[in-house]
């Protein structure tokens, strides 16, 4: 039941966040990310991996959560969605770290339903991450995700439209996300 | 990188402009649209249409390619969702092939066999099986593009979705103008036709649609 409601809860926030609602986006990734954190962590202390490459896992399996997430319906329920694509990004990012493993949909399912504590390591400097960026998105990059500066502000600062840096930040996630898939290969 | 820095980029880009749906229907648009005129710019419809729709042949033709270009669209809009079932429409497929079968069975109990090599072969065989991959081209082109931003289980099998439902949206238009109407030639050349690019979609989704 409890469960239940808990998916109910991120269902109409991730339906928010596809209307626009960033701070309704915010909680979801916020609520999902201890849940996909708990998978990576024992899988890869199943191969005596360090925290920092579960966190790096964790990073991966979020991009492809926000990359994908307009193949959601959202008149289906959220549950099943994105279960298989954790499951999918969870195997394909452990794998190119040449860790081939099972993970039976049954446990993804499971983990997303317990209750996790909120810890947080990284791992991937941010730094060395932005290098491979190019310029406009490295610039934005910075300032949103360090410098923790919105939209706006941002746009104000680099003399650019707020459309602009939408188009810019969105093409960056890509980057990151390709960037990650490179990385490990 | 933080998560945390991470979560909050994600989340300044949180609106979803095109849904995967959305991007597939307006590549089955524009790809059947483009097909479509490009078929009436270059060699039109049959000359006699009007009363060759009225003879069963060529009914039956143009009812099998509309009913397979339905259902492998029906296919293609959901190939894309990783959390779909393909099982149910997949084996909806077999009816266009079934009644495909049956019709074949008929022909040849009404045509003596003498005729039935002529048949098969048809006056257009060759420009068949170049037309309908040519009409194919844009609808091809434009699903592959959508199911980019698809999160298919089976990129391969996605891909040779995209491949039967844009065949099949241009076997149902090329059959406007084939001159050839018996189910023997339907399955023998169509099919090919739709079997060539199907495997054109399967290899190159399954390079193109992992994600």
């Amino acid at each position: 039941m409890k469960h239940f409601a808990r998916e109910q809860q991120w269902a109409d926030w991730l339906r928010a966040a596809m209307a626009g609602d960033q701070q309704a986006y915010q909680r979801f990734l916020v609520a999902v990310t201890p849940h996909l954190r708990a998978m990576a962590r024992r899988r890869c202390d199943q191969f005596g991996a360090p925290k920092g490459e579960a966190e790096d896992v964790v990073q991966d399996v979020l991009l492809a959560i926000h990359l994908k997430r307009g193949t959601w319906d959202p008149s289906r329920p959220l549950g099943p969605w994105l279960t298989v694509v954790v499951r999918n990004k969870l195997i394909d990012s452990l794998r190119r770290r040449g860790r081939h493993v099972e993970v039976p949909i049954e446990d993804v399912a499971a983990t997303l339903a317990e209750e996790t504590g909120a810890d947080t390591t990284d791992h991937m400097d941010a730094e060395r991450l932005l290098e491979q960026l190019k310029d406009p998105q490295r610039d934005i990059v910075r300032s949103i995700s360090l410098n923790g500066a919105g939209v706006r502000e941002t746009a104000a600062r680099l003399n650019m439209s707020e459309g602009a840096v939408r188009v810019t930040l969105h093409r960056a996630l890509k980057a990151l996300a390709a960037i990650y898939r490179s990385d490990m290969q | 990188m933080k998560t945390d820095d991470l979560i909050r980029l994600m989340a300044e880009d949180a609106p979803v402009r095109f849904p995967l749906g959305r991007r597939v229907g307006l590549a089955l648009g524009i790809g059947t649209v483009v097909a479509a005129v490009l078929l009436l710019a270059t060699v039109g419809l049959r000359p006699n249409i009007a009363a060759a729709l009225e003879t069963l042949r060529v009914a039956f033709k143009v009812t099998l390619t509309l009913l397979l270009a339905v259902t492998a669209i029906c296919l293609v809009l959901r190939v894309g969702r990783p959390d779909a079932s393909l099982k149910p429409i997949g084996l909806c497929l077999l009816i266009p092939l079934a009644l495909l079968i049956l019709a074949m069975g008929l022909e040849l109990t009404a045509v003596p066999s003498a005729e039935w090599s002529s048949r098969l072969v048809g006056v257009h065989a060759a420009f068949c099986v170049f037309c309908i991959p040519v009409l194919s081209l844009a609808p091809l082109f434009g699903l592959l593009a959508a199911l980019k931003h698809g999160a298919p289980s089976n990129p391969g099998l996605a891909g040779a979705s995209a491949g039967l439902a844009a065949s099949a949206i241009a076997a149902a238009i090329y059959a406007w103008h084939c001159p050839d109407d018996s189910p023997l030639f339907v399955a023998t050349w169509y099919g090919l036709a739709v079997c060539l690019v199907t495997a054109t979609g399967y290899g190159v989704g399954r390079r193109m649609l992992r994600w």
